[in-house]
């Protein structure tokens, strides 16, 4: 076992990294991150860039420019035209998936990593790392023969097994249930006590932050829109991103009245009316004026006052006007500022609407979107 | 007999020098990303559509005393390729190739990447990586590769006629002697030469399918 490092070990990256083969769905993944020892989770929706970002700091991609630093040894410096190969960055990185060799046994896939040492250190060793994660019994079995959550148990310690100097683990506890993943966890945090490496744990799952999390960087399309404790980071919806205006029918601008940051919500008065609207927390203070784009599709219609909804939003107004456009109507209702509603034919008819009739708008909280101006 | 045994021994070299020559082939295809690729692989599968007897008329061209190849063969061996056994072996390595290359290609590109990624990160280098984890997990397709280089050879015909003529002992193979044989109005000696490559590709092929579910086969695993 390694003797306790004095020095504490970092990993300090700043890169951006831009996908260019196909898919080429135009993304950019920038960000700027520093990971003291101890689990630092990396949290955000799929999409986000994170297996993308582990990839970039184990040098399986190269993005640039880029300056990755490993307790004082450069792993890439894109100025200097550094850039070290995955098998010389001291990284143990754990996939999703534990991708153990199916041709080796237990035993022998975590032995693939410590070429380097003689043949007792290595017996040794792999059986330490083995017995560290209660494995093993499965020493001689290979990957084919046990279960999903033992695989990933003998993955984790073949990646460890190197002496690492940081641990890149992606989502390496997706499809384990609750159990076998905080048993994982808790020998993961114990063999790291003595070596205080950075540990960079993804997720996107919120229960998995507040299980493990000493420190959460919330990663959305790229770049970083949070970091902190798991409390300042996961509540705070404001932080929510913003939707893109294209696509919504109806544009409203409004005032913020007031927020309920315990629900994820704030209520907003539509300009020049009194009209309110319940809506998802953005980033916005009372007081503060504010975007909000809703499409007609998502807006019901209703003669009468509609009663028992979870719908937060009922508005009633007035039915301005009726455009049949094929197989569908677009109707203009007033009801503090005019809102553009989609129904169908069908609808027009089951319901009898004609123009200047009395008609509730029903609006759920989260088909409003906050976007920018 | 004499035919058959010359083919056979054909086929052993043919598949033993297409191994060799394929793994390489095939892994670099496997990894380029060279934009030219694609020429290099129909230059490979050319073979599959081409009449054997267009192949086989230029490498006999090649092969002559004119040819560039002759020349070089001329200068160091003091004859030149066609109607030896040699030139045999040549022509029969290049019109086999896509069907060594092929399943080899197929192989390496079905090993789960990540596997590769894997071993990069626990600091295997390339070489070690093509060894230890590439190669044993290629085995099916390896053997698909050997398997069918030898049964394509045996079963040759117009290449080895263009350009190894009609040598008994030499250049005469299994096929043509049955050709021959049939010719000269000879049936029970083509049925024997028949029924033995009949025989043998059956064995070799009933090998492989038992010893290798997952080798590559016409019949769906159950």
């Amino acid at each position: 076992m390694n003797s306790a490092t004095l020095a504490s070990t970092r990993l300090e990256a700043q890169f951006r990294f831009k996908r260019t083969a196909p898919p080429a769905d135009k993304f950019e993944l920038s960000v700027n991150l520093q990971l003291d020892p101890g689990i630092t989770i990396l949290f955000g929706p799929s999409g986000a860039g994170k297996s993308t970002l582990l990839d970039c700091l184990a040098g399986l991609l190269e993005p640039s420019p880029a300056r990755i630093v490993l307790s004082g040894a450069i792993l890439q410096n894109s100025a200097a035209h550094v850039f070290l190969p995955p098998r010389r960055r001291r990284l143990a990185y754990l996939f999703q998936s534990p991708a153990l060799f199916p041709h080796l046994t237990a035993a022998q896939n975590v032995a693939f990593g410590l070429r380097d040492l003689s043949e007792e250190e290595r017996a040794s060793r792999v059986q330490d790392l083995l017995a560290a994660f209660r494995v093993e019994h499965l020493a001689h079995r290979k990957p084919g023969e046990i279960s999903g959550g033992e695989a990933q148990r003998v993955a984790l310690a073949r990646a460890l097994a190197p002496s690492p100097g940081a641990v890149l683990l992606d989502e390496p506890l997706k499809g384990l249930d609750a159990e076998i993943k905080s048993a994982i966890v808790d020998d993961l945090r114990a063999w790291n006590r003595l070596r205080r490496l950075p540990i960079l744990y993804v997720t996107h799952q919120r229960d998995e932050v507040d299980a493990l999390g000493e420190r959460v960087i919330a990663l959305d399309r790229g770049t970083i829109i949070a970091e902190g404790s798991p409390h300042a980071v996961l509540d705070a919806p404001r932080k929510k991103r913003l939707a893109h205006a294209a696509g919504f029918e109806n544009h409203l601008s409004a005032v913020v009245q007031d927020l309920r940051e315990s629900d994820g919500v704030m209520r907003v008065r539509l300009s020049g009316s009194e009209t309110e609207l319940e809506v998802p927390l953005g980033y916005a203070d009372a007081g503060n004026r504010v975007h909000i784009a809703i499409r007609a599709g998502d807006i019901l219609l209703a003669t009468r006052r509609p009663e028992g909804l979870s719908a937060r939003n009922i508005l009633e107004g007035n039915l301005d006007s009726l455009e049949i456009h094929g197989a569908m109507v677009v109707c203009r209702v007033d009801a503090g500022a005019v809102f553009r509603v989609h129904v169908t034919p069908g609808a027009l008819h089951s319901l009898q609407l004609a123009a200047g009739q009395r008609v509730w708008l029903v609006i759920k909280t989260h088909s409003c979107h906050l976007v920018e101006e | 007999m004499e035919a058959l045994w010359l083919s056979i021994r054909l086929a052993f070299c043919v598949a033993g020098i297409l191994l060799l020559l394929g793994i390489p082939v095939a892994y670099w295809l496997s990894q380029t990303r060279w934009r030219g690729k694609f020429l290099v692989e129909s230059v490979i599968a050319l073979p599959l559509v081409l009449p054997p007897t267009v192949l086989g008329f230029y490498l006999l061209v090649a092969m002559g005393t004119e040819g560039p190849l002759g020349k070089l063969c001329t200068a160091w061996f003091g004859h030149t390729l066609a109607f030896t056994f040699a030139g045999l072996i040549v022509a029969s390595v290049l019109y086999s190739l896509p069907f060594a290359v092929q399943p080899l290609v197929i192989a390496f590109e079905s090993v789960d990447s990540r596997l590769l990624d894997a071993a990069a990160v626990l600091g295997a280098g390339r070489w070690r990586i093509f060894r230890e984890i590439l190669l044993p997990l290629s085995v099916p397709g390896i053997i698909t590769a050997v398997v069918l280089s030898f049964a394509h050879t045996l079963g040759e015909f117009g290449v080895v006629l263009m350009v190894g003529g009609n040598i008994p002992g030499v250049t005469r193979t299994v096929s043509i002697d049955i050709y021959d044989d049939v010719q000269s109005l000879d049936y029970a000696a083509a049925n024997r030469m028949a029924l033995a490559l009949l025989l043998i590709s059956f064995a070799v092929l009933s090998t492989i399918y038992a010893v290798n579910r997952r080798v590559w086969s016409p019949w769906p695993s159950k």
